[in-house]
C-alpha cells in the first residue's frame, strides 16, 4: 500500500475523479466460495441491454444445468441458460430489481442431482470465422459483467472495414465495496490472461492491456507472473471512475473517446475480466454463463462474501446465505454504491449484470435534505467528463430540454461523482436523468 | 428458505408460505438513488467552519476596538437573520439552517467603522440580505455578494458616518473591554456624535499628504480601519486555512493579491512619488479582508478555475485603479461588487472542455 500510495502520481489515470473510500476490506481477502443450489430459480427474459430473449421451453419441461432455455430475441440480445437442473414451473411476470414486474422462467431445482452441468464440447478458436465466434459468444449468454450488461458479442462483431489494434481488460474494479472481479483476477489469473488472447484472437488486435487499480497489488502481481510478453498488466492509480470505459482508454493510451463515440474509434477493444473469465470458460470447457462471482458486503450483513452465485437465485436465498441482514440494516443496494439501485424487496434474482450486493445501516443524505447550491464547483472538478454538472441540474430544473444537448447532457455516463462530492446534497445525477429524458420526449415529439 | 433476519431486525413476511418469496417490509429498506455514499462534505459545515474563522477576527476586533466591534458584528448579523427568517418562515426556516445569512451579517459587521450607530449596521444587514440575496431568489442565486451590498447600502446612505474612523481604542490601547461608547447606542435615526478625534486610515492618510503607515501596526492590526480589516497578519493566516482545508478556490484570493502587488509594485517602480509601495497596498486597507472573505464567496464569484483567474485578477487591478485614481481612498468593495458583475459571462465563456472535445463547448 506504501508503494501504491507513493507512486501515485505516476500511474495512469484521467483528469478529476473523486476518492470514496474503496470499503473493500471486508471481503477482498475472502476466496469465491459457490453459492449452494436452493429450489427456485427465476430468470428475467430481459437481462441485459437490447432485446428480451425468447423462450424454448414451457411449463413442465425438464432442463439440465447449463442447456439453453431461450434465444436471442435480436442480434442485441443474447440466450440464457438453466442454472439448475430442474423442472420449469412457469413463465410468467416476476418482480426484478428495480421494481418492475417482467416475464421470466421460473425453475425448480431437482432436489435429487448433483447439478454437474451440461457442457458441450470446448470451441477451436482457430477454426472459427468471426461470424461463428460471435454466433457462440451470444448463444453462450456472455454479457459485459462489470455492471452494464451490454452483450458482449455485439462488441465482437467488429465491422469490416474497422479494426482493433489494442485490447483492453478492465480489472480497475474501481467501485467501493466491491471485490468480484478482484477475487476473480487472484484466483483465476491463468483464465482471465487465457480470455484475454481469445480477444486477441477474435479481434485481431497485436497487444492487450490489462488495467487494474494499484490497491489490489496481490492481483496484479497474479496476473503479472502469468501474462505472456504481448499482455501487460498495467496498475493505475486508485480513483473513481477508473473503470469506466472512456476513462481507462485515456488513463492507459491517452485518446479520449468523447460522447457518442465507440472505443473502436480508437482502435480499442474494452471487456471486464469478468467477461474474459465467462469466454474462457465458453472456449475452454464449453461452459454458457450459469453462473457468476457476486461480492455480499456491507456493514449490515452477518457475513461478507465472496459467491459463484448461479444466475436467477434471489436476493434473498444469498442474504440467507450469508447469514442475514443485520438489524442496523437500512438499505439493500444491488451493485455498488456509486452506480447501484437500492432494493424495496429481496425476492428478486440476480441477474448477469448485477455484481454484488451491498447492505448498508445509513442512508446517504436524501434530496429532501438538499439545501441550495452555494456554487462551489466541486461538481465540477469532479466530473470525469468535464461537465458542469451544477448547470445541467439548473438547467433540467427549469426544463430546458432545449438547452440540454449544448450542455453535453449527452456525455454524462451517470457515474454519480457530482452527487457524491456536492456539499448541498444535491441529487445532480438524478436530475441529469431526469433531463436526458426531457431531451428524449423532446426529440419524440419533433 | 426465508431470509433469516436477526432479533429486532426489519420484519420479514412470507408471501407464498410454501414458496421462497420473502420480502422485507417495504417500508423498512429506504428507497433513494445513487449514489449511497457521499463524500460527508456540507454546506452547513462549510459555512460553519467559515463563521468561525470570522469570529476570530470579531475577536481581534474586539481587542482593537472594545465591545463596540462585538455589538456591531451582532447588530449586523440580526439585521441579517431577521429578513432571511421571516422570508424562509412557510419553508420551515429551512434557509436560515444553511447558516448562510448569519454568515453574511458578521462579515458585514467586520467591513464596518467602529463608531458606527448599532442601528446602522442592522439596517444595512437587513438590506445586504433583502436587496443582496432574497430578491434574486435566496442563497446560490444572487450575482453581488449580500454583505458587501449591504455595506455599499449604508455607504450610500450615510456616506459620513460610513467614513469617520477612530483610532483603536479597545483593550490594546488599554481601553476597558466592555465599556460601550455612546455614539455606538445612538437611537435610530440619529447621527452618531463619535466620540474622541475622528482619525484617518492608512489609505485615507496616504491620500491625503502622502503618508506611508509603518508596516508593524499593519500587520497586527494597530492601525485604524474597519473593524476586521486591520489585522493583515491574521487575515493571511485565515486565507490560509481557507485554501488549506479547501473552502474555497485558492486560485480566486491568490490571484487577487497576486495582481494587487505587482500592478502596484509596476506603478511604484515607474513613479515611486505618486505611487505606494506594493506592500503598503496590499497589507492596508480592506483588499486583505476582501481577497479572504469576498473573493471566496462561492456563490458569486466564478466556478471555472480560468474563471476564477480572470475574476481575481479583474478585482485586483481595479483595487490599484480606484485606490490611486479614484475619489475614495478605498476601492476594495466596489471592486468586488464589480466583478461580481461580470462573473456570468466570465462563466459562460471559460466552461471547461468536455472530455473527448478538442475545444470547449460553444457559448450558450
Ligand atoms: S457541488 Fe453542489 S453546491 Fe457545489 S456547485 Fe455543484 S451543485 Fe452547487
Ligand atoms: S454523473 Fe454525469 S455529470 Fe455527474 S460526474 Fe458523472 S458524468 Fe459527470
Amino acid at each position: 500500500m506504501a508503494f501504491a500510495r507513493a507512486s501515485l502520481k505516476n500511474l495512469p489515470s484521467f483528469r478529476r475523479g473523486v476518492h470514496p473510500p474503496d470499503a473493500k476490506a471486508a471481503t477482498c481477502g475472502r476466496p469465491i466460495e459457490p453459492m449452494p443450489f436452493v429450489s427456485e430459480y427465476v430468470l428475467p427474459l430481459g437481462q441485459s441491454i437490447g432485446a428480451p430473449s425468447a423462450p424454448l421451453v414451457d411449463p413442465g419441461d425438464t432442463v439440465s444445468r447449463g442447456q439453453r432455455i431461450a434465444a436471442p430475441g435480436g442480434f442485441v440480445s443474447v440466450a440464457l441458460h438453466a442454472p439448475v437442473k430442474g423442472v420449469v414451473t412457469a413463465i410468467e411476470p416476476r418482480p426484478r430489481a428495480g421494481g418492475q414486474i417482467v416475464p421470466s422462467i421460473v425453475l425448480r431445482a431437482d432436489p435429487f442431482s448433483n447439478q454437474m452441468p451440461q457442457l458441450s464440447e470446448p470451441l477451436d478458436l482457430g477454426s472459427m470465422d468471426r461470424d461463428s465466434v460471435v454466433s457462440a459468444v451470444q448463444n453462450a449468454g456472455i454479457v459485459g459483467l462489470g455492471g452494464a450488461a451490454f452483450p458482449s458479442h455485439v462488441k465482437l462483431a467488429i465491422p469490416e472495414e474497422k479494426r482493433v489494434r489494442t485490447v483492453i481488460v478492465n480489472g480497475c474494479e474501481c467501485e467501493p465495496y466491491l471485490t468480484c472481479d478482484h477475487r476473480i483476477m487472484v484466483e483465476h489469473p491463468k483464465e482471465v490472461i487465457r480470455g484475454t488472447e481469445i480477444l486477441l484472437k477474435i479481434s485481431g488486435a497485436e497487444q492487450a492491456f490489462i488495467g487494474v487499480e494499484s490497491n489490489k497489488p496481490d492481483a496484479i502481481e497474479a496476473l503479472t507472473s502469468v501474462a505472456p510478453d504481448n499482455v501487460r498488466v498495467v496498475p493505475t492509480a486508485v480513483k473513481y471512475p477508473q473503470g469506466g470505459e472512456r476513462m481507462l482508454i485515456a488513463a492507459i493510451l491517452g485518446p479520449e473517446v468523447g460522447a457518442g463515440g465507440l472505443p473502436l474509434d480508437v482502435e480499442v477493444l474494452v471487456n471486464n475480466v469478468g467477461t474474459a473469465f465467462a469466454l474462457t470458460n465458453l472456449f475452454d470447457k464449453g461452459q454458457p454463463l450459469i453462473d457468476r462471482v457476486f461480492t455480499v458486503t456491507g456493514p449490515a450483513i452477518a457475513e461478507p462474501k465472496n459467491l459463484l452465485v448461479p444466475i436467477g437465485t434471489k436476493i434473498s436465498d444469498i442474504v440467507e446465505h450469508c447469514g442475514g441482514l443485520l438489524p442496523s440494516a437500512k438499505q439493500v443496494v444491488l451493485g455498488g454504491p456509486m452506480m447501484g439501485l437500492s432494493l424495496s424487496r429481496l425476492d428478486v434474482p440476480l441477474v448477469k449484470g448485477a455484481s454484488g450486493l451491498l447492505c448498508l445501516d445509513s442512508v446517504a443524505p436524501s434530496s429532501s435534505e438538499a439545501f441550495a447550491c452555494i456554487r462551489c464547483a466541486r461538481c465540477v472538478s469532479a466530473c470525469p467528463m468535464g461537465l458542469n454538472p451544477s448547470r445541467l441540474t439548473r438547467i433540467a430544473e427549469a426544463g430546458k430540454a432545449e438547452d440540454l444537448p449544448d450542455a453535453h447532457i449527452g456525455s454524462c455516463f451517470e457515474c454519480a461523482s457530482c452527487s457524491f462530492v456536492c456539499p448541498s446534497g444535491i441529487p445532480l445525477v438524478q436530475w441529469i436523468r431526469i433531463g436526458k429524458t426531457l431531451v428524449a420526449e423532446r426529440r419524440e415529439e419533433e | 428458505m426465508i431470509p433469516r433476519v436477526r432479533e429486532n431486525g426489519p420484519q420479514v413476511e412470507a408471501e407464498h408460505a410454501s414458496d421462497t418469496l420473502a420480502t422485507l417490509e417495504p417500508e423498512k429498506l429506504a428507497i433513494t438513488s445513487a449514489p449511497f455514499i457521499h463524500e460527508g462534505s456540507s454546506t452547513t459545515r462549510i459555512m460553519r467552519e467559515v463563521l468561525a474563522l470570522s469570529l476570530v477576527v470579531v475577536l481581534a476586533s474586539w481587542w482593537y476596538f472594545g465591545i463596540a466591534a462585538v455589538l456591531l458584528v451582532a447588530a449586523a448579523t440580526a439585521g441579517a437573520v431577521l429578513p432571511e427568517l421571516i422570508a424562509g418562515w412557510k419553508d420551515e426556516r429551512r434557509s436560515i439552517k444553511d447558516g448562510s445569512a448569519v454568515l453574511t451579517g458578521v462579515l458585514l459587521g467586520l467591513t464596518l467603522p467602529p463608531g458606527l450607530p448599532l442601528w446602522m449596521a442592522f439596517l444595512g444587514g437587513a438590506a445586504g440580505i433583502t436587496l443582496g440575496k432574497l430578491l434574486w431568489g435566496g442563497l446560490g442565486n444572487n450575482v453581488f455578494n449580500p454583505a458587501l451590498v449591504g455595506r455599499a447600502f449604508l455607504q450610500a446612505a450615510f456616506p459620513t458616518a460610513m467614513t469617520t474612523w477612530s483610532s483603536p481604542s479597545g483593550p490594546v490601547a488599554g481601553g476597558a473591554a466592555l465599556a460601550v461608547p455612546s455614539g455606538t447606542l445612538a437611537p435610530p435615526l440619529m447621527q452618531a456624535n463619535v466620540d474622541g478625534v475622528s482619525a484617518a486610515t492608512p489609505l485615507g492618510l496616504f491620500k491625503r499628504d502622502g503618508t506611508i503607515t509603518e508596516l508593524l501596526p499593519l500587520l497586527t492590526g494597530n492601525t485604524e480601519g474597519s473593524l476586521g480589516e486591520t489585522s493583515a497578519l491574521l487575515l493571511l493566516l485565515c486565507g490560509v486555512w481557507l485554501v488549506a482545508r479547501r473552502l474555497c478556490d485558492w486560485r480566486l484570493p491568490a490571484s487577487t493579491l497576486l495582481t494587487v502587488f505587482l500592478a502596484s509594485l509596476a506603478l511604484h517602480v515607474i513613479a515611486p512619488g505618486s505611487y505606494p509601495p506594493p506592500l503598503f497596498m496590499l497589507l492596508s486597507g480592506g483588499i486583505l479582508f476582501a481577497a479572504v472573505f469576498m473573493v471566496t464567496d462561492p456563490v458569486t464569484t466564478p466556478t471555472t478555475a480560468k474563471g476564477a483567474w480572470i475574476f481575481g485578477i479583474g478585482v485586483g487591478l481595479l483595487v490599484v485603479l480606484i485606490r490611486n485614481h479614484g475619489g475614495l481612498p478605498e476601492g476594495a468593495m466596489y471592486a468586488v461588487l464589480l466583478m461580481n458583475a461580470f462573473v456570468p459571462h466570465i462563466e459562460r465563456r471559460t466552461q471547461p472542455r468536455p472530455f473527448g472535445f478538442k475545444a470547449p463547448p460553444s457559448n450558450s
